[in-house]
């Protein structure tokens, strides 16, 4: 009952939202978002029972991407609200139920144990942010839209035939005794499915929810959707939407690693990993707009994301703590290019500079977030970065270690180039004269994510690392 | 008959054919079920009544019209042209009936074509979608891909329940439908930006 609740929350949100008086829009939104968050708050407390109805059930895994999504949720809405009264998309009413839609999507995702409603939940993660990264303002938003619905489309395509393929799976492991493709069924009897077919659907899962994931060679629509996206919105995809479909890639992996032979899943998720690192620190080199900058940035996240997953050990540990904190880190980046493309009204870098005098604030957190998100002491990227390395090296993959730092270094130095040439300088004459307080709608909410990620670094309360630890096992890892 | 709509849709030119088409091959696939089912359970009832409804009816209307506002009428520029695209799924046909005798025994053996058809399906809907540059065509590219998808899914039938095939049905028809309003954005831009250009030389 709580876990349907999680789901139907934010659409009776969303559908209030859309018919109520437009002043009262944002309270809907912040309203529902944090009602969303006090409930998951509340799940963790006293784990609700699991539901019959809708395939839902509460576990560390799906409850710390939900947590996740919740957080950074709460912190696009309130800076949505700021947001909207300086940039107000048309069809207002249609962006906030959409944003709201996206979230009990998001949560259906989360929650369910049912590769059908996991399919079909994200799916509507798709369809309900396809509209919010249009902007009617900028030519290039549509292109980015169009070429979001149809690649993620596509993939998502090929993810349902992958389910299939599992359900082929189960069905002949069972002897016709059917195929519900519940979770925990599915990892018992993993042990008999015939392997071919295993392999089959776990080669189409990944590569389906991994370009919604953004995995190289399947990410081209990622640094169009995110770079074009309004900043709330790219903030929301790549903390939120990514995880999402990173879950899905593990939910597949907890099956395959059920199985007699795990290995080739390993190894085809370390490959993507190495693959996006690598995409992503050559694509940055050459980057001209600061959004699709961090949009490679993300690239190189999920790839490291895949990559700790593939490693397992400790290094899947250290992917999911990664996940945490680095999300929160891109979100408040995002956040703060919000502001910088509100002040200086182009995306790109080349045109912006001085922003330390012009909005002060936004610089720090702009040169604070560079350092959260490439893994310095104080935040828990650093921690996250130091377990994946050393399962890295435990498990005898040095080589992958060493590859993998050395990309990390040259995509540091790209981003701080760009960020550091932006926060430096001389401001333009017409930038300086439109001089006003920095809204606090739109420097609270990234300073309370950064905040966030650095107090993770510094203290993991014992219940959370519980709740990671057993994640991590749930995915064949081990706590570090 | 499945298969031949599909090379029609890779010979023809014209949209609206295309769409036609398609909804014929809706109607095909709406109505397997009923011809592979051993009996008549409510649950197959309705899976045919949503196929028919969605795939046969709603969709292509949405086609349509988004035909009709944007007035694209040909595919005009596609990457190969229509003889080619129709040997390249010739040949793609051959690949999947190729794999699909390398797959380990399906545990439902009744219609032994299905497997193959579906992976010619779904390849050639690939081949439409990455050769086609018109917005238009790519859906329906997209469209035949799920049709393979589906295709395959009706091996499963007995054993997928009710409510995941609904869903899929349901986000099928909601993805088609923002496509068709992307589609219509696209060209009402493009329209703005033509008459931008035209009225330039006056100033």
């Amino acid at each position: 009952m709580r876990l349907g609740a999680l789901v139907l929350v934010p659409i009776l949100g969303a559908v209030a939202a859309y018919f109520d008086a437009p002043a009262r829009r944002s309270r809907w939104l912040v309203g529902a978002a944090l009602l969303h968050l006090a409930m998951v708050a509340w799940a963790w407390g006293s784990p609700p029972a699991t539901s019959a109805i809708g395939w839902l059930r509460f576990e560390p895994l799906g409850g710390l991407v939900l947590t996740l999504v919740s957080v950074v949720f709460v912190a696009v809405a309130f800076y949505a609200v700021g947001y909207l009264r300086r940039e107000d998309p048309r069809g207002g009413r249609a962006f906030v139920s959409a944003l709201l839609a996206f979230l009990a999507s998001a949560s259906m995702v989360s929650l369910t144990h049912h590769f059908g409603l996991l399919w079909v939940g994200m799916e509507a993660t798709t369809l309900t942010t396809a509209p919010l990264i249009y902007d009617p303002r900028d030519r290039h938003s549509l292109d980015a839209v169009w070429k979001y619905l149809l690649v993620c489309s596509v993939g998502i395509a090929i993810a349902l035939l992958g389910t299939f393929f599992l359900a082929t799976a189960q069905l002949a492991a069972t002897r016709g005794g059917g195929a519900a493709l519940v979770l925990e069924d599915l990892v018992a009897e993993a042990p008999r499915f015939h392997p071919v077919w295993l392999r089959a659907a776990f080669v189409l899962l990944l590569v389906g929810f991994g370009t919604k994931m953004g995995l190289a060679p399947m990410h081209t629509w990622l640094p169009d959707a995110h770079g074009e996206a309004p900043s709330p919105i790219s903030a929301l995809l790549s903390g939120a939407l990514l995880n999402l479909a990173f879950l899905a890639i593990l939910r597949a992996l907890q099956v395959v690693n059920a199985s007699a032979h795990p290995e080739f899943a390993r190894t085809l998720l370390i490959g993507f990993g190495l693959l996006s690192v690598a995409v992503a620190a050559v694509f940055l080199l050459g980057q001209l707009k600061y959004k699709r900058m961090l949009a490679y940035s993300s690239v190189e996240q999920v790839g490291i994301l895949a990559l700790g997953a593939g490693l397992s050990g400790t290094a899947a540990w250290g992917a999911l703590f990664l996940m945490w904190c680095g999300s929160l880190a891109k979100a408040a980046l995002f956040m703060s290019t919000g502001s910088i493309f509100i002040r200086y009204g182009s995306k790109r870098t080349a045109e912006v500079s001085g922003v330390g005098r012009v909005l002060p604030l936004t610089a720090v957190l702009l040169a604070v977030g560079l350092f959260a998100v490439s893994g310095s002491p104080p935040f828990g990227t650093f921690l996250g970065e130091i377990a994946l390395l050393s399962g890295a090296i435990r498990t005898g993959r040095l080589g992958v270690a060493v590859a993998v730092l050395a990309l990390q270094a040259a995509i540091f130095a790209s981003m701080a180039a760009a960020i550091f040439g932006m926060v430096l300088g001389r401001p333009a004459a017409e930038v300086v004269s439109e001089r006003g307080p920095e809204d606090r709608w739109l420097t609270l909410p990234p300073l309370v994510l950064l905040a966030g990620a650095a107090l993770l670094g510094s203290y993991l309360p014992p219940a959370l690392r519980g709740a990671f630890d057993a994640a991590a096992r749930a995915i064949g890892g081990a706590a570090p | 008959m499945v298969l031949l709509s599909c090379f029609a849709v890779l010979g023809t030119d014209r949209l609206s054919a295309c769409i036609r088409i398609m909804a014929a091959q809706g109607v095909l696939l709406g109505l397997l079920p009923i011809w592979i089912a051993p009996g008549i359970s409510a649950h197959i009832v309705l899976i045919v009544a949503g196929t028919l409804v969605i795939k046969a009816v709603v969709l292509p209307r949405v086609l349509l019209w988004a035909i009709r506002e944007s007035a694209v009428r040909r595919e005009l520029e596609p990457v190969i042209g229509y003889g080619a695209s129709v040997l390249v799924g010739l040949a793609a046909t051959a690949i999947a009936f190729a794999l699909a005798t390398r797959l380990p025994a399906m545990p439902d053996p009744t219609l032994p074509l299905l497997v193959p058809v579906s992976l010619a399906v779904l390849m050639i809907g690939l081949i439409v979608l990455t050769t086609r540059r018109k917005a238009l065509s790519q859906v329906i590219g997209y469209l035949m891909l799920e049709n393979g998808i589906f295709l395959y899914g009706l091996t499963l039938a007995n054993g997928m329940p009710l409510l995941v095939e609904m869903g899929v049905l349901l986000d099928v028809f909601v993805g088609v439908f923002i496509m068709g309003l992307v589609v219509f954005q696209i060209s009402r831009e493009l329209e703005t930006l033509d008459s931008r250009r035209f009225a330039e030389p006056r100033d």
